[in-house]
């Protein structure tokens, strides 16, 4: 190599090999490292973590020092970056896999025909199902939607296309905040907004729960769709105004659907956020182990508050219990793996081509 | 936009009534922020009165049975904050400029199924598989890192730590700050892309010169939408962490302070009277903190320039 590598002349490059081959040598070297100085009787699961950290360690500092040696400065800080962004990648995956497995190997003991047609009514130990949290789910989960949306898209709409002044200032700066509700306030705010309508003996229903599930959804549906609508060329609204298309239409059929796939990825967030909610259902719906197909009297069940309530309040049959919470969590996760596909669907057929 | 709107268009009926049900749908948002204030006042008053009885539950006082939880509700979150963002960031990357171009659809997808997982389901998970798993890694960084503050004192035997929360937090609103940073990556102009390749930037000098820059409010964004979710992040909390009514920074113990929204939870529906007013009032505060925070967010954010692809 000569002294002088500008990085114009620098137009030597490692191999396509190196990477896999790097990647096998540093791996094995940490295998045998750690083989050799017994270090796996310290603790079993530990050290394939450990061997896996410093694989990683060795194969960035190789690379590092060769493709500086071969490719230059510039080359070898683009391959640092590669790897650490490939490493987050993968880090953030483990647990994430570790978690489907779980769920889904533990929550297949008790997803049976009962699990889907019994409530817990008189239920101890073995047996029951979660009927009742899942019609429960379904309907509060349904109600806050079609709170939510509306006013969601409706104030989306207000900031992007009319907001002018104070008014669309405040209401910008507010969304942030709502944003940041924790979900324990909504459920507070629920409960306490029906202790003062209906009364201690009412303030416990579904449609407490379903108000606050919508004070954590409207402000997630507001910022989807804002962005969503932001990001909509003015090309497209200035075309439509040019041909004396009214301000309202230019929304509802030039700028909304254009926007539409985001902002149905948008609702689905949303969904996908309150969907799971617990600690709000916990406070403002309450718990039960009864069927209450109506949300406006009575304490009604959830699937989250189901799955929490199983595992924390387990009878004397432990098991039992523990089965039907990890049934509760799988159950909960089909749910919102199917209602994400159908967004999928939806947005994929309706939005135009681009 | 102001240039486009004529007079003529304003006067037309349908334009009139979409705009005032527009503007309606914003109030209320104003209105709804106004409500929660007010009914969580209205109940947390009688715990703020000198002769409230709280049964023997905080006889010296709502300040003093407060303060850990406060403590601990921002520790723990900023912990895990500072755990997800890096993270957050490389995902985004990896999803919107590294990955293939055939898997990359697939991944983002992954991710957003991922950010699906309700709270109960990690806490779950922390409890039964993190925190076992991380226990060996805790007793090795006590006996060799002891002398920092937060590997200190008696390590926890079940895992139930204040930093497995914090990883479990991390691991929870990952995938939601990912996605949306992936987004704003993704909306990155290729023009700008391709003119700092053409120049003959190596990928990671094009996304720092093109990506980042563009992506920079939709990072912060995604850093408040996770640090909210942390804040008030619940169930992994109160199932996973092994609380006590301490103020402490260290990690390892099962002497941990607990959160705000945890405390609630599990306090909440076996209180009554004065006690429960003043769980109340825990839960104004943790709304008027998460409101400070938001606050000065939007505050960094207003300082730099705006950001709009409609621009």
């Amino acid at each position: 190599m000569s002294a002088v590598t500008s990085s114009l002349q620098a137009s030597a490059s490692l191999p396509r090999w190196y990477n896999p081959a790097a990647l096998l040598g540093s791996f094995s070297l940490a295998l045998a490292s750690m083989t050799l100085s017994g270090f796996e009787d310290e603790a079993g699961n530990l050290n394939l973590a450990a061997v896996i950290v410093i694989g990683y360690l060795l194969y960035m500092a190789i690379t590092f020092v060769v493709s500086r040696a071969v490719e230059g400065r510039r080359k070898s800080v683009d391959r640092m970056v590669t790897g650490l962004v490939t490493a987050a990648f993968t880090l953030a995956v483990i647990p994430l896999l570790s978690l489907t497995y779980t769920v889904v190997s533990n929550g297949l003991a008790r997803l049976d025909a009962t699990f889907f047609s019994n409530s817990m009514r008189n239920v101890v130990g073995e047996g029951g199902g979660a009927l009742h949290a899942i019609v429960g789910t379904l309907e509060l989960t349904g109600i806050a939607t079609l709170i939510s949306v509306p006013i969601g898209i409706m104030t989306a709409i207000y900031l992007v296309e009319y907001g002018r002044g104070r008014l669309a200032k405040l209401v910008t700066f507010f969304v942030d905040v709502m944003t940041g509700i924790p979900s324990i306030v909504a459920g507070l705010f629920a409960f306490t907004l029906f202790l003062v309508v209906l009364g201690p003996a009412n303030a416990i229903n579904g449609l407490a729960g379903a108000v606050s599930l919508s004070v954590l959804m409207v402000p997630v549906v507001i910022r989807a769709t804002e962005e969503m609508l932001k990001i909509v060329p003015n090309e497209l609204r200035e075309a439509a105004y040019a041909l004396g298309v009214p301000k309202w239409l230019t929304i509802i059929k030039v700028v909304i659907p254009t926007a539409l796939a985001g902002i149905a990825t948008g609702v689905i967030i949303a969904i996908a956020r309150v969907i799971g909610e617990t600690a709000p259902l916990l406070l403002a719906a309450g718990f039960t182990a009864s069927m209450n197909y109506n949300p406006l009297s009575d304490k009604m069940m959830t699937l989250p508050v189901f799955v929490f309530t199983s595992f924390a309040n387990q009878g004397v049959d432990t098991q039992a219990y523990i089965d039907r919470s990890w049934a509760g969590a799988l159950t909960l996760m089909i749910i919102v793996m199917v209602l994400n596909l159908i967004a999928r669907i939806i947005s994929r057929v309706f939005s135009p081509k681009g | 936009m102001a240039a486009t709107e004529s007079k003529k268009s304003v006067t037309r009926l349908g334009d009139r009534i979409f705009s005032r049900t527009a503007t309606f749908a914003g109030a209320s948002i104003l209105l709804t922020l106004a409500a929660v204030a007010f009914f969580l006042f209205l109940q947390a008053w009688p715990a703020l009165l000198p002769d409230a009885d709280f049964g023997g539950k905080a006889d010296d006082g709502p300040l003093a049975y407060v303060a850990p939880f406060v403590f601990g509700t921002l520790y723990g979150s900023v912990i895990a904050l500072a755990i997800a963002t890096p993270l957050a960031v490389g995902i985004a990357l990896y999803i919107s400029h590294y990955a293939p171009r055939r898997f990359s659809q697939a991944l983002g997808y992954v991710v957003d199924l991922l950010a699906a997982i309700p709270s109960v389901v990690y806490g779950l998970w922390g409890i039964l598989v993190l925190a076992p798993f991380l226990t060996p890694s805790y007793q090795w960084l006590n006996e060799n890192l002891g002398w920092i503050p937060f590997f200190e004192g008696q390590v926890s035997a079940t895992g139930r730590t204040m930093l497995t929360v914090a990883i479990v937090l991390s691991i929870m609103i990952l995938p939601i700050m990912a996605a949306l940073i992936r987004e704003v990556f993704l909306q990155t102009p290729k023009l700008h892309e391709e003119a700092a390749l053409a120049l003959g930037a190596t990928r990671w000098e094009m996304i720092r010169m093109a990506v980042l820059p563009f992506g920079r409010p939709g990072i912060i964004s995604a850093m408040m939408l996770g640090l909210g979710r942390a804040l008030g992040e619940t169930m992994a909390v109160a199932m996973v962490l092994s609380p006590a009514s301490v103020i402490s920074f260290a990690l390892l113990t099962s002497q941990n302070p607990n959160t705000i929204a945890a405390n609630i939870a599990l306090q909440f529906p076996e209180s009554g009277g004065d006690y429960r007013s003043m769980l109340v009032g825990t839960g104004l505060m943790l709304f008027l903190i998460t409101m400070a925070i938001n606050m000065v967010a939007r505050y960094i954010i207003s300082r730099r320039a705006e950001f709009s692809g409609a621009n």
